[in-house]
């Protein structure tokens, strides 16, 4: 590997000596990203004229270019690129020389394509016969289904997330966390990956994993699918909060600068009402809220207080409906961030509804190393960059080098693999 | 078919999904997962243990729905972690186990004596994995979390919405699946780097962390050309930036509270779709091309709104799929779990066995090996279920022995 583009690793992340080939496509590219910051060695293959996403905004400065786009430097961190044409033969046997030399494939390709091509599993087992083959499609492997275009956003759709996501107002449309769908079938190929590595490791054995996006996501919707399993119940999404068989009480509270925050349902024992009295007294707030006394009748409660009784119970529901008014008009007079920390300070569970950047700029993750510098020698500057969803402080997390450029690793992978065939694979 | 991971085993702490997410993935390709539960409080550090939803009228302990989904393939014991003794049975499960995990507020295992120094001190190459809300370091590191705090917290919950609306956020613990996933992948490659090394760790999983990685290129769009995901017309989740792509949302159709979500990638997919629609606004000149359909998207989604309003959402699913347009009917769950056909042909909710509860069907994995293939065969235990198992046969003590434990008040 060549050095000076990147961030130094300062111990062999996880996968070390992992060789990782990839084939450029959209849903995968996280996979990708995520081997290659745990250590491994991906190399990237695209074909002739580069992968779509080369091209995708947002673009460094807002500048349209080849080298530009952010969205491509985000996915391929960490890994080497290299030009292949697998629809020509020459292409497919640089394409085996490379699958000789490496420990996974990971690719998304059209479900019949590496076949009809003659790079199957089964045809690549004989070059590599302990290959970890994973493929992600929408359907898995088997459907016919998996022929159909989709995109982020019709995965999701069929996958069941958006259902459960969205608003009160049945009138608005479900709503889709953007890229999750992607991201969702990721980290099933990425478990599947570690899982099938770690067999081989001990085995010896590689093996073919078939990975359903679609799949992926009707795994990743929590009480929507168990609610139907177990009891046939559909869940109603609300605002902001889980969507239920029966409707719950809101738990965002609007504040001051006119950001959210997120309380859950608020206290439910007679330590968080007392928290919540004295805060509301700390604040020289008590006065303007009258129901506030229901506060200190919650506080010498016994015993958790059943949410489930709101509405039938008097004096369940009035401790309750003070709590909530309680935190309103908290919230009323705070920032998000203010009256999230106070929550807490408090020792009641909440959140601020924060945008990204405004976490990304919190000195919680700051103090985690969260902000990565990336130098890009071509610009002579580096980029800061989100840093590790896992930090493993004897095998780190690291971004090894920047996106490649089309192309860029051609000479030095192709060049590892004539010293390697030569030296006798 | 062999098991990957059947040489494992797994010292469970874990409880909810965030946790026990993760250590059911492991026990579903063959790690031996030994879940410990308090049985003074039976087991309620899990908040599903013993919680809705129910199968039936029962109500019990071991009744919970969400509780036994998330906690197949594995094995259950209660430890009363009050008692000298207690104490002394863990420690002899931490030395024959490969890892010890757990998703509690940060100092609960210290607090009991078993923290990272410790676990260390009884088996050298140990891997502990803590999964909480903050991580063990840091301003935050005293404060609570759930699911829908992380995902706030993270920014996940305000990407998740429409313009001008609150934020919409996750309609569940999103995060508690996401987490799990991370939690499981730190365990693999924990156990992997040991593979190599002979080294175990800890590993601090903080999931709001994990949770700030998902936000593809907004963070660099920030750092790089200083733009903020808060700002006018943000965020408006149905819509595609990264690739531009209009239309592209979710649609209303004839039905009760029924969607469909539509995306054209590009030129071809715009035309396929005008030749099935087919109105006059289709053939309006601020629709023509990509540009001029990224410009006026809201007048594009009011058009195509009333075409789509007036057909099911299954009618206009086989229109576009027949046409090559992206296209999805947002399936409720009752669609996706017994009306698709193709997650029941992926076998992807398996049915298991539990001891009261009787056959149920849980979520299985949207993954499939050729040759060590996850499987769900076990239920989530009863609580206690396999004291006696786990006491007698891997920890060496005898049933006399578990018998007094259990009169003791041990387990």
């Amino acid at each position: 590997m060549t050095g000076a583009i990147g961030n130094s690793r300062p111990r062999p992340g996880a996968l070390q000596g992992v060789r990782v080939v990839e084939l450029a496509r959209d849903p995968i590219a996280f996979a990708g990203k995520l081997l290659g910051d745990m250590g491994a060695d991906v190399i990237l293959v695209e074909p002739p004229g580069g992968d779509p996403a080369r091209r995708y905004p947002p673009f460094a400065d807002d500048e349209p270019g080849e080298d530009r786009s952010l969205y491509w430097w985000h996915y391929h961190t960490s890994k080497r690129g290299v030009v292949i044409d697998l629809d020509d033969e020459a292409g497919r046997d640089r394409f085996r020389a490379l699958i000789a030399t490496a420990d996974v494939l990971l690719e998304a390709e059209p479900r019949q394509r590496l076949e009809t091509l003659g790079i199957d599993y089964d045809d690549l087992q004989s070059i590599r016969s302990d290959l970890v083959h994973v493929a992600v499609t929408p359907y898995g492997r088997a459907d016919p289904k998996s022929d159909l275009p989709f995109t982020d956003l019709t995965l999701m759709a069929a996958g069941g997330p958006p259902w459960s996501c969205g608003y009160d107002d049945h009138s608005l449309p479900p709503v889709r966390g953007p890229l999750q769908g992607f991201h969702i079938a990721c980290h099933f190929a990425v478990m599947s990956t570690l899982t099938a590595l770690l067999h081989r490791a001990i085995s010896g054995t590689g093996q073919f994993i078939d990975v359903s996006m679609t799949a992926a996501g009707n795994v990743t919707t929590e009480g929507a699918s168990y609610n139907w399993l177990i009891a046939r119940n559909t869940v109603q999404r609300q605002t902001g909060r889980h969507a239920s068989v029966n409707p719950s009480v809101e738990t965002q509270q609007l504040c001051a600068d006119g950001r959210y925050a997120n309380t859950g349902v608020g206290p439910r024992q007679a330590k968080g009402f007392a928290a919540l009295d004295k805060w509301l007294k700390e604040l020289g707030l008590f006065a303007e809220l009258p129901e506030a006394v229901f506060l200190e009748l919650g506080a010498q409660h016994e015993g958790p207080l059943d949410i489930s009784k709101i509405g039938e119970d008097d004096e369940i529901t009035a401790i309750f409906g003070a709590s909530r008014a309680a935190l309103r008009l908290i919230a009323s007079k705070l920032s998000a961030q203010e009256f999230f920390v106070g929550c807490q300070r408090a020792g009641l569970t909440a959140g601020a509804v924060n945008a990204p950047e405004e976490a990304f700029e919190d000195e919680h993750f700051k103090s985690h190393g969260f902000q990565v510098p990336v130098f890009h020698e071509d610009l002579g500057r580096d980029v800061v960059y989100p840093g590790a969803p896992i930090r493993l402080p004897e095998c780190p997390w690291a971004i090894s080098r920047r996106a490649p450029k089309l192309g860029e690793h051609d000479d030095e992978v192709f060049a590892e693999l004539a010293l390697q065939v030569d030296g006798g694979r | 078919m062999a098991d990957a991971l059947s040489s494992f085993r797994i010292c469970d702490f874990t409880g909810i999904l965030a946790g026990a997410g993760a250590t059911k993935w492991l026990a579903g390709f063959g790690a031996e997962v030994i879940r410990i539960e308090d049985p003074v409080n039976e087991g309620r550090w899990d908040i599903l243990r013993g919680r809705q939803p129910w199968v039936d009228e029962r109500r019990g302990i071991n009744l919970g729905g969400a509780f036994n989904n998330h906690n197949v393939g594995k094995l259950g014991i209660t430890l009363n972690l009050r008692t000298e003794k207690a104490r002394e049975i863990l420690e002899r499960l931490v030395a024959v186990s490969d890892v010890v995990t757990e998703n509690f507020s940060k100092g609960v295992m210290e607090r009991w004596g078993f923290g990272y120094e410790r676990l260390k001190a009884i088996k050298p190459d140990i891997i502990y994995v803590s999964n909480c809300g903050f991580g063990h370091t840091g301003p935050y590191s005293e404060f609570k979390s759930f699911g829908p705090v992380v995902q706030a917290i993270s920014g996940l919950t305000f990407t998740s919405g429409l313009p001008d609306q609150p934020p919409a956020g996750w309609g569940y613990s999103y995060m508690d699946h996401t987490g799990a996933y991370y939690h499981a992948m730190a365990i693999l490659l924990a156990l992997i780097h040991r593979h190599r090394t002979g080294e175990g760790q800890w590993v601090d999983l903080s999931c709001t962390d994990a949770a700030l990685t998902l936000h593809g290129p907004a963070l660099l769009d920030w750092t790089v050309n200083g733009r903020p995901t808060r700002r006018e017309g943000r965020p408006h989740a149905n819509r595609n930036f990264w690739p531009p792509m209009a239309p592209h949302g979710i649609y209303p159709s004839q039905g009760d509270d029924d969607w469909v979500a539509i995306a054209c990638r590009n030129q071809d997919d715009w035309e396929r779709l005008c030749d099935v629609v087919d109105e006059d606004w289709c053939r309006d000149p601020q629709f023509a091309d990509a540009p001029s359909r990224h410009a006026s998207q809201d007048g594009l989604d009011e058009h195509l709104s009333a075409w789509t309003a007036e057909r099911t959402k299954f009618a206009i699913q086989a229109l576009l799929r027949d046409a090559g347009v992206p296209v999805s009917a947002v399936l409720k769950p009752g669609e996706r779990i017994d009306v698709d056909p193709s997650t029941g042909a992926f076998g992807l909710w398996p049915t298991v066995t539990h001891p009261e509860i009787g056959e149920i069907r849980v979520d299985g994995q949207p993954v499939h090996f050729s040759e060590t293939d996850w499987h769900y065969e076990r239920s989530g235990p009863c609580l206690g279920e396999h004291n006696e198992q786990v006491l007698t046969e891997l920890l060496g003590f005898t049933s006399e022995e578990v018998a007094s434990f259990q009169e003791e008040g041990v387990l």
